[in-house]
């Protein structure tokens, strides 16, 4: 739908103060970016996460006492969708060397460092190989790659700001130094990346970074790496991959390590015995959840599932009190509701503004703060841009930077959006874009470490699934990195494991009924079960009227 | 949640699968097969138009003219009649991307139908992404693997041409291996990458890195604030004032 009339009065104070702007932006000023301190005190006043009564204490499992979204917290106190009583484990479907869980950018990746290192590999996906959130990521992929202004010192710094210094050292320096690595593996797979004519890869900047180092593939970044990814892995017949066929379970041996998974084909509704020497979780984040009611960027199915099966296993959590609030998603039309807008135009100059067109924020603040930002000039500035379904927004003026880019570039820089919106009958290289934060990325997951490895022998994690690397706050474009670097780590090292290993054990689902155990103990009386595997959508008249139809959770 | 439930005076009539169902005017294709009862496990991916899962094809009554769009991203019209295409049988050749030419041998090697092409343009018309397919497989037949690559690369691959497709192309396998030709052969490699990659296993940035991984948190915080910050105006000739890190 185009803007209303309504919308296009207000534009109409965005266009007034864009010739000043745009000037103040040729002559470099900035507006000024806050202290750390002054960003202390919008995230607590304004962070979502932050809010009073927005986490609640764990109450059961490895992590217990740790306070969290209760969205998650109510996954984690469920039960298994499985009786395991039921699933016999000497009935064995499928065998292999390495079980990848998840089938996007990091389950792939290490699918392929995998298959080079000489393993046997089967990914087990719960949609179609390929579709995850890496799929949806936009605006680039970090890495310190111009040795005459940038290196991974400086990387590591910005990472470290963004995470709040929290960010587990030894994670975060690895994150860094295989960033460029990373970036020339995927140019040699055949990754188109925006380039000048030489070669030379145009990079940007993006929230929270000294230096322009966010590498792209115009405004597809991450479909871009992710088809590649996906086309290389059907190129590679060791790589078997079983779609639509989720892990419910992981299956554990008599001496303590990873010997599989409980596989559901979501389609015939059958489970299936998986057995590997090692597995890998790979599935990615949560915003399917929808944490206190916001709108998502995610995928269909980022439901935190790897993060139930690896808790329900035995790992331990962190870094989950803090969720990642991506500034810039549509608010208007409802249709497109909380599609990513990339955090790109912002790295291209574009202002954030209020309802009259005023600055009120730098528009390249990291994310929690940016957010932050945006929701108080909504609440407490009570500036925001009214919306016809009744919510608020903020203008994004990617008008803006046809005039300092020259005419067209918005086209050219950012074709994905710029036909996403034209169907609505929006022209963004005309028309600013109304935005407001949505849910974006899990910043903590399951404990790992550099090399991917988890409490559990056997056991991997690696991508949006794990939590450390990102500390509190996730800067843009290292998410891509991560399932890069991450993915590839996984892969190699199960590998080395699975040549190593020497002893079989027998397969047990012990620790699931030791969960039951706990969740009873702890009073938890509950017919919830987990992972959730799909978000609910359907209609509750419809279901009123199913009156023969059983739902285990949200499936049919 | 996505589907708000309240009392609806903007319902208009929808045919899924020929099955008439009173669905928000305002809804996708998507959200509607969800108000109407469905539970989406195929053809239902990202919802924001990018991963090709829910190609959808549908008509109008009194119109001979078959329409397509992506479900997440089609608003709903009254009276169309449509059904998803959430797979559709496609021919994918495996090939050793180290070891191909970026030469038209290799397309119509591993794609020897793309030389059937008629050239009746039904992949153009059949693409919800506005691509010029006809035009990159008419790029791919001279040869023109950068032109195949460029015209193709919005593609989500959803499939709807390939389903439609008389002279039975794969045009989004054939672009796929189009991209990664240009991408790996065609255009040039970024020398500052490949030297930097040569730095980090040097181990130039090794003692600087465990120090700051060493250091405490306050001397961190000033490190970080005290940032040389890349101007946003600035050009590629650009360098920072304090080289020590570099």
């Amino acid at each position: 739908m185009p803007y209303t009339s309504e919308l296009k009065e207000l534009i109409k104070r965005v266009e007034a103060t864009r010739p000043a702007r745009v000037e103040k932006k040729r002559r470099g000023e900035e507006f000024p970016l806050l202290s750390l301190k002054d960003r202390q005190v919008r995230l607590e006043k304004f962070h979502p996460d932050y809010k009073g009564g927005s986490r609640v204490e764990i109450r059961v499992g490895p992590s217990k006492g740790y306070e969290i979204q209760p969205e998650m917290v109510r996954l984690l106190e469920a039960r298994s969708r499985i009786n395991p009583d039921l699933i016999d484990l000497t009935k064995v479907a499928y065998e292999t060397d390495i079980l990848i869980i998840g089938g996007g950018g990091a389950g792939t990746a290490a699918a392929l460092t995998a298959q080079e290192n000489g393993a046997k590999v089967l990914i087990a996906t719960k949609l179609r190989h390929g579709d995850a959130n890496t799929m949806m990521a936009e605006g680039g992929i970090q890495a310190a790659t111009k040795a005459e202004k940038d290196s991974p010192y400086y990387h590591y710094l910005d990472v470290l700001g963004g995470g709040h210094f929290k960010n587990i050292p030894e994670l975060a320096y690895t994150l860094v130094t295989e960033a460029p690595k990373a970036l020339a593996w995927l140019e040699n797979l055949g990754c188109m990346f925006t380039k000048m004519e030489d070669g030379r890869m145009k990079a940007l900047h993006g929230g929270g970074t000294c230096r322009k180092r966010m590498h792209y593939a115009a405004d597809i970044t991450g479909a871009e790496i992710m088809r590649t990814l996906r086309d290389e892995a059907k190129n590679r017949p060791e790589i078997k991959v079983l779609e639509f066929m989720p892990a419910v379970e992981l299956i554990l041996d008599e001496h303590g390590h990873c010997g599989g998974a409980v596989l559901y084909n979501l389609e015939t509704e059958e489970y299936f015995v998986a057995k590997a020497k090692a597995v890998i979780l790979a599935t990615g984040g949560s915003g399917r959840l929808h944490y206190q009611e916001f709108m998502t960027t995610n995928h269909y199915g980022a439901t935190g599932d790897g993060v139930v099966l690896g808790y329900r296993a035995g790992l331990k959590i962190c870094f989950l009190h803090t969720y990642q609030y991506h500034p810039t998603g549509i608010v208007f039309p409802e249709q497109a509701e909380g599609i990513l807008i990339t955090e790109k135009f912002r790295g291209a100059g574009a202002n954030v503004l209020n309802i009259d067109g005023e600055q009120f924020v730098n528009e390249r603040e990291p994310r929690d703060v940016e957010s932050s930002c945006f929701i108080r000039e909504c609440i407490e500035v009570q500036k925001g841009v009214p919306t016809p379904s009744g919510k608020m927004g903020i203008w994004l003026d990617s008008p803006m930077i046809e005039m300092m880019m020259g005419e067209g570039t918005v086209k050219r820089e950012f074709p994905g959006k710029y036909i996403l919106l034209k169907r609505f009958g929006i022209d963004i290289s005309k028309e600013p874009m109304l935005v407001y934060p949505t849910l974006h990325y899990q910043n903590g997951g399951l404990e790992y470490n550099s090399k991917c490895e988890t409490a559990i022998p056997g056991l991997y994690s690696s991508g949006e699934v794990s939590g450390g690397v990102h500390g509190e706050n996730r800067l843009m474009g290292n998410s891509l990195l991560d399932v890069c670097v991450f993915g590839k780590i996984a892969g190699e090292n199960a590998a080395i494991y699975v040549k190593e290993r020497v002893k079989e054990g027998r397969l047990t689902l012990d620790h699931v009924r030791r969960y039951h155990k706990e969740l009873e103990e702890a009073g938890i009386v509950t017919d919830r079960v987990a992972p959730m595997l799909l978000p609910d959508y359907s209609n509750p008249k419809v279901r009123e009227r199913q009156l023969t139809a059983h739902y285990v959770g949200t499936i049919r | 949640m996505e589907v708000e439930e309240k009392k609806r005076d903007d319902l208009v009539p929808i045919f899924i699968m020929g099955k008439r169902y009173e669905v928000p005017a305002s809804f996708t294709i998507q959200k509607a097969m969800e108000y109407a009862g469905y539970q989406l496990i195929r053809g239902c991916g990202c919802r924001g138009g990018i991963c090709g899962a829910c190609g959808t094809v549908y008509r109008f009554p009194g119109s001979y003219k078959i329409e397509v769009g992506l479900a997440c991203q089609t608003v709903v019209q009254p009276d169309m009649y449509l059904t998803q295409i959430p797979f559709f049988p496609a021919t994918k050749s495996v090939y050793d991307i180290e070891k191909v030419k970026p030469a038209i041998e290799t397309l119509v090697k591993h794609y020897p139908e793309l030389l059937r092409c008629l050239q009746c343009n039904t992949c153009t018309k059949s693409c919800p992404m506005d691509i010029e397919v006809m035009d990159y497989i008419a790029a791919g037949m001279r040869g023109d693997i950068t032109r195949l690559a460029e015209l193709s690369f919005d593609c989500v691959m959803c499939g709807l041409c390939t389903s439609r497709c008389p002279a039975e192309i794969c045009q989004y396998n054939i672009a796929i291996l189009g991209r990664r030709l240009y991408g790996k052969y065609i255009v040039p490699r970024a020398e500052h990458l490949a030297s930097m990659v040569k730095d980090v296993e040097k181990g130039k940035y090794e003692q600087m890195l465990r120090q700051l991984m060493d250091t405490d948190e306050e001397t961190l915080k000033n490190l970080y604030s005290a940032r040389e910050i890349e101007p946003e105006q600035a050009g590629e000739d650009w360098t920072p004032k304090d080289k020590a890190y570099l």
